[in-house]
């Protein structure tokens, strides 16, 4: 994608400088603890797999900023950044990717199950698609209770063409469930282009017809535009309009999982890409509606000290105790399945 | 007291759980509007009206999803698959979902939700639509699963079920759903893991489920009257809790056990249960423990077929009478 000129709508201040600050911190915030997850990956300290959204920032901070306290997020198993920016402590997320006592699950769950209700964050899910038809049930309790929070369902471009997306988009539509689809279209469903393995151009935005939902592609890179988007899903879904797709078009930086190199991209596709960072797109931002470069230096600095002190909170942490192996297989709390 | 079939207690048992507590809502195929494709929901669209019992499309993974999102945020959802077959298109629910969120979480994730669905032969539907699928269930842990074999059961254990803070899978068979049994009146409230000693004996143990339970009450009747053979009959009735202290009691008495199972012999439900005798009552037994079950081939269409394979009164009575008299 080369460099474009910011759109006009873009340059519109109905956004203002507080949450636009909001919008860069967590990015920012998303940034730094990847690349942290990233390093420590290098050093042997983050077990199992991760999968990073680095490059992807916009898209999470864009949503999240636009939620309302109570509103509910599912993710996948690239999830880390769904987390982080709903609140949930750098230390806690990192504490579970390096599988110690003090990560959010105390490394039951791991980097992909990444969950904590108390910040609305439903979970993680690690099975491609499974999560969609979990958001619809969420929804349908808002409605069926008449409570007022929105349900956001992240996934990737992947994820279109396995059956759960449509039978969870054709239920959510049928019964107008408070449900927002978020197809996070980063070009690789994982290995493969997702255009080698898919019909259409846009493998969630094209399907939209087909369950009588607008088409919606986004710019996911700009995290104006996807708040903008957001909010007007959210306003739509609160005054029980029904659900809404939304394709972000976005790239990641790092390959899929932490065992790929992503060797598999043409040259030169990863720097066109990186010309669009949205961090360096949101800096930009900043500067034209005139926040000060100390503003946006602060929050950097906060941020890397905040990212420092989990990093040396998680290596001081203890690993997991036994005594954890057994408990909450049941909601007694243990696991015994006889007597 | 009155005079119910299998079928009515469903209906009875959601009806009854539904009018105590509005957080319990109602979905599946067909179960609205048409009252289930084996009449076991008539009455409670009618009843509880269109926004707790709704009628989904042909999508089992939309049902059991959206079952689980409205369990972990508030609901008491009963979800239908209308024949167990289909679980095996909606299985990542069952194996992976429901029942390792709350473990993964560290607690965080609750999944109070009931998956009911018809299982079993008996209606010469074929291998896809026949099957028993308690121990594809059973092999999961976190998950609950109960088969009732009777009309009070069926309430008792459904009552039970959707009371119960963890995901259970409620197995009705299709081929009991016409038999009558007496049921009291007002609320029936059974308890999970929790096995029953139908017929008391002395000579041997017949561990059974579901449509096998009037099976083998049928063969200890006969093995009585006409081989002088006095069989213990215990319905297992929840195979996770699994009440194995009623099971090794009644081996401890009895010193010989005898499993009928409808699913397919390997990994049976009966083998876990064995095993455990094995395990623990060894020096109980008298002689050797006796799997009578479906044998390890899909399920035929034709009638004449289907009722040779399946365990049958003269089945269960010849082998008992073989290994006592052995």
């Amino acid at each position: 994608m080369s460099k474009k000129p910011i759109p006009a709508a873009a340059l519109n201040d109905d956004i203002g400088e507080e949450t636009r600050l909001e919008l860069y911190r967590s990015q920012v915030n998303i940034r730094e603890a990847e690349q942290r997850a990233f390093d420590l990956f290098l050093q042997n300290l983050v077990k199992g797999t991760s999968h990073l959204s680095l490059g992807q920032e916009a898209v999470a901070a864009g949503f999240a900023v636009a939620m309302k306290k109570g509103d509910l997020s599912f993710c996948t198993y690239r999830g880390h950044a769904h987390t982080l920016a709903r609140g949930v402590p750098v230390e806690q997320v990192l504490g579970e990717l390096m599988q110690r006592d003090n990560g959010l699950m105390r490394g039951k769950g791991g980097s992909m199950h990444l969950t904590s209700e108390e910040h609305g964050v439903m979970g993680s899910y690690a099975i491609i698609g499974a999560h969609l038809p979990i958001a619809c049930g969420a929804a349908w309790r808002a409605q069926y209770k008449g409570h007022s929070d929105v349900t956001t369902c992240f996934f990737g471009d992947g994820t279109t063409n396995i059956g759960a997306f449509h039978e969870a988009l054709n239920f959510a539509a049928v019964w107008k469930l408070p449900v927002i689809f978020v197809c996070e279209n980063n070009l690789y469903m994982e290995y493969t282009p997702i255009r080698d393995v898919t019909a259409v151009e846009h493998p969630a935005a094209d399907r939209a017809s087909a369950y009588g939902l607008e088409r919606i592609v986004i710019d996911g890179n700009d995290a104006d535009v996807v708040y903008r988007t957001a909010m007007t899903a959210y306003e739509k879904a609160r005054a029980g309009k029904g659900p809404s797709l939304i394709e972000c078009m976005t790239y990641r930086h790092s390959g899929h999982s932490r065992a790929d190199p992503a060797k598999y991209r043409p040259e030169g596709e990863l720097e066109r890409w990186k010309e669009r960072d949205p961090i360096k797109i949101y800096r930009e931002r900043l500067k034209q509606f005139g926040i000060g470069d100390d503003a946006v230096a602060k929050i950097d600095a906060d941020i890397k000290r905040i990212v420092d002190e989990a990093t040396e909170a998680c290596k001081a942490a203890p690993n997991p105790p036994m005594d954890i192996l057994t408990t909450d297989v049941y909601a007694d709390g243990g696991w015994a399945w006889r007597n | 007291m009155a005079e119910l079939t299998y079928r009515d207690a469903v209906a009875r048992g959601i009806a009854q759980e539904m009018a105590r507590d509005p957080d319990v809502v109602f979905l599946g195929e067909d179960v609205a509007k048409a009252g289930g494709v084996f009449k076991a929901t008539v009455g409670l669209y009618e009843q509880f009206g269109p926004l707790r019992v709704r009628d989904t499309p042909i999508s089992e993974q939309a049902i059991l999803g959206a079952a689980m999102g409205a369990a972990m945020t508030g609901l008491k959802p009963i979800a239908e698959i209308m024949f167990s077959d289909f679980f095996a298109v909606c299985f990542d629910y069952i194996a992976n979902e429901f029942p390792k969120s709350r473990y993964m979480t560290n607690g965080q994730t609750k999944c109070p939700l009931v998956v009911r669905t018809g299982n079993g032969a008996g209606s010469r539907f074929g291998a896809q639509h026949s099957q028993s699928v308690e121990n594809w269930c059973m092999m999961i842990p976190g998950l609950k699963v109960v088969a009732p074999s009777s009309p009070v059961d069926v309430i008792g254990l459904l009552a039970a079920a959707v009371r119960d803070p963890d995901p259970v899978i409620f197995l009705e068979h299709k081929s009991l759903y016409g038999t009558k049994g007496e049921v009291p009146d007002g609320e029936i409230l059974d308890k999970l893991g929790t096995a029953k000693i139908l017929r008391p004996g002395r000579d041997a143990t017949i561990i059974a489920l579901a449509l096998m339970v009037p099976r083998a009450l049928a063969a200890a009747e006969r093995l009585a009257a006409e081989h002088g053979i006095d069989c213990e009959v215990i319905d297992v009735r929840s195979l996770v809790p699994l009440d194995t202290q009623t099971i090794l009691g009644s081996v401890a008495k009895t010193h010989r056990c005898f499993s009928v199972e409808e699913n397919p012999r390997l990994c049976g439900w009966g083998a876990e249960i064995m095993s455990i005798i094995a395990d623990e009552a060894f020096y109980d037994l008298d002689g050797p423990l006796v799997r009578i079950t479906t044998p390890h081939i899909p399920l035929p269409a034709a009638d004449i077929l289907e009722d040779a394979i399946l365990p049958t009164v003269d089945r269960i009575v010849e082998r008992v009478r073989r290994t006592l008299k052995a």
